[in-house]
């Protein structure tokens, strides 16, 4: 299943985000031993509410990265409109506005990559519904380091070519329902 | 095993870069300068870092190329509105009780930053007794921002940007366009001055009312971060202002004391009167 010691996890959604995010996240506990790091691809002249929003139905807490900000567990770090935003180390957060990827800043592949070059086999990274293919190669990435790739499976997607896209990729990343994912994410917690 | 070799190979590397020209990256925020050089050993059509390594050493015609992935040189004029409204609102009144002013755009890449203040400031009516200073590292930067070229496909932006900021002209008064560009007026740069100096190794060189310096922290780790803004610390005047980028702040800054938070939201912080 996942590694055997997962230490982060990191996710990326676009279009239909929202309602991915929401059947998987409120359904973790308060002290999730785990950081989570989301990137949504958000448009980038107007503050996001997603961080609000979430905060409102998740038990973790959850809010907008800010550069150089410590990694703790139990916590959600939202990319924040307009930033990239990367794993610098385990322990820290980096944000940069190096051009954008796939036309999207923040950009599923610059998180997904920094992270799986940090975390290594410590990591799992999950691709949830949207309609560009940014995280397909970051997701690569992840199982390139040994860590565990999932994937929402496209057909329950309410927007299908993201998880697509990764799955014709990474092949052997695990294709889920929002309810096996989050279960995934529980037992990783436990081991 | 991989990553810990090329790990090794991009410390070597950037040694190499500092040893023989000076340019110091070593305390760059680490995830971004590796993913600006695999996409500089990519396109320089490098094998192996060690392989770039060895043209920073041999072949002089690297650096200028290798500085333009290693400096992030993405701005727009006006880039986040709230900001320079907040500095047109909020901290012009201030800067108006001076009889002359200086003005710090540290890390000012291509000078659209630069611009967008010389711009205000016109507006404002403090552009005749302001000196504007914008600094650079890279040497390539420094003369677009002299030039004040732009690409016409960015003007819409740019005029949206200004409308929100609450521009009280018409950004159109400032440019020409001309063959796919917009040329900006050149007597915005009359009070003016583009220089190399690196917020790594170099010291204050002048007493200024206003750093401002966006996007540009980021890039650096919490150490080379509190260098920089011990030397916007000691330049500032008592009650100097030091605007910073949308996500960057002075949580985690050693000189966090110094300074007061004057804008909260637009990232905007005043210097404490005398300690």
């Amino acid at each position: 299943m996942t590694g055997p010691s997962a230490r982060a996890v990191v996710i990326g959604a676009s279009s239909g985000a929202l309602e991915a995010l929401l059947g998987i996240l409120p359904g973790l506990p308060k002290g999730y031993p785990l950081p989570i790091m989301v990137v949504v691809h958000v448009p980038p002249d107007r503050k996001s509410l997603l961080a609000e929003i979430l905060g409102m139905k998740c038990r973790m807490g959850v809010r907008e990265a800010e550069d150089k900000e410590p990694v703790c567990a139990g916590t959600v770090y939202l990319a924040p409109p307009d930033y990239h935003l990367l794993a610098e180390t385990e322990n820290c957060l980096s944000l940069s506005s190096e051009e954008p990827v796939h036309y999207s800043r923040p950009s599923i592949d610059v998180l997904f990559e920094s992270a799986a070059d940090v975390y290594g086999p410590g990591l799992i990274g999950i691709i949830l519904s949207g309609g560009s293919d940014d995280g397909a190669r970051g997701l690569q990435a992840i199982r390139q380091a040994g860590g565990t790739a999932l994937v929402q499976r496209p057909s329950l997607a309410l927007v299908p070519v993201m998880p697509q896209a990764a799955l014709d990729v990474c092949p052997d990343a695990r294709s889920l329902s929002l309810e096996e994912i989050t279960a995934c994410l529980l037992e990783a917690a436990t081991v | 095993m991989i990553n810990k070799i090329e790990d090794i190979e991009i410390r070597l590397l950037l040694d190499a870069i500092f040893e023989k020209y000076h340019y110091d990256f070593r305390g760059y925020s680490t995830a971004s300068v590796k993913r600006r050089l695999h996409q500089a050993v990519e396109r320089l059509g490098c094998r192996t870092f060690s392989v770039l390594q060895d043209r920073v050493f041999h072949d002089p015609s690297i650096l200028p190329e290798l500085l333009s992935f290693l400096t992030v040189q993405v701005s727009e004029l006006f880039r986040d509105p709230a900001y320079f409204r907040a500095i047109r609102e909020l901290v012009v009144p201030h800067l108006k009780t001076y009889p002359s002013l200086k003005v710090w755009v540290a890390g000012c890449a291509a000078g659209e930053e630069l611009y967008s203040l010389a711009i205000l400031f016109r507006e404002e009516g403090l552009e005749d007794r302001t000196l504007f200073y914008g600094t650079d590292i890279n040497p390539a930067a420094l003369r677009k921002a002299e030039a004040g070229v732009y690409e016409l496909e960015r003007i819409p932006l740019f005029t949206e940007n200004h409308r929100r900021s609450g521009g009280k002209t018409s950004l159109s008064d400032y440019y020409t366009a001309a063959y796919g560009a917009a040329v900006f007026d050149k007597t915005l740069r009359r009070r003016a001055v583009f220089s190399d100096h690196s917020l790594v190794s170099d010291a204050v060189f002048a007493e200024v009312h206003l750093v401002s310096c966006r996007n540009v922290l980021i890039y650096f780790d919490r150490d080379l971060q509190d260098r920089a803004i011990g030397l916007f610390k000691d330049s500032l005047t008592r009650k100097g202002f030091l605007g910073l980028g949308a996500k960057e702040s002075l949580r985690f800054c050693k000189h966090a004391d110094a300074f007061a938070e004057f804008a909260r939201e637009e990232r905007i912080y005043q210097m404490r009167g005398v300690s």
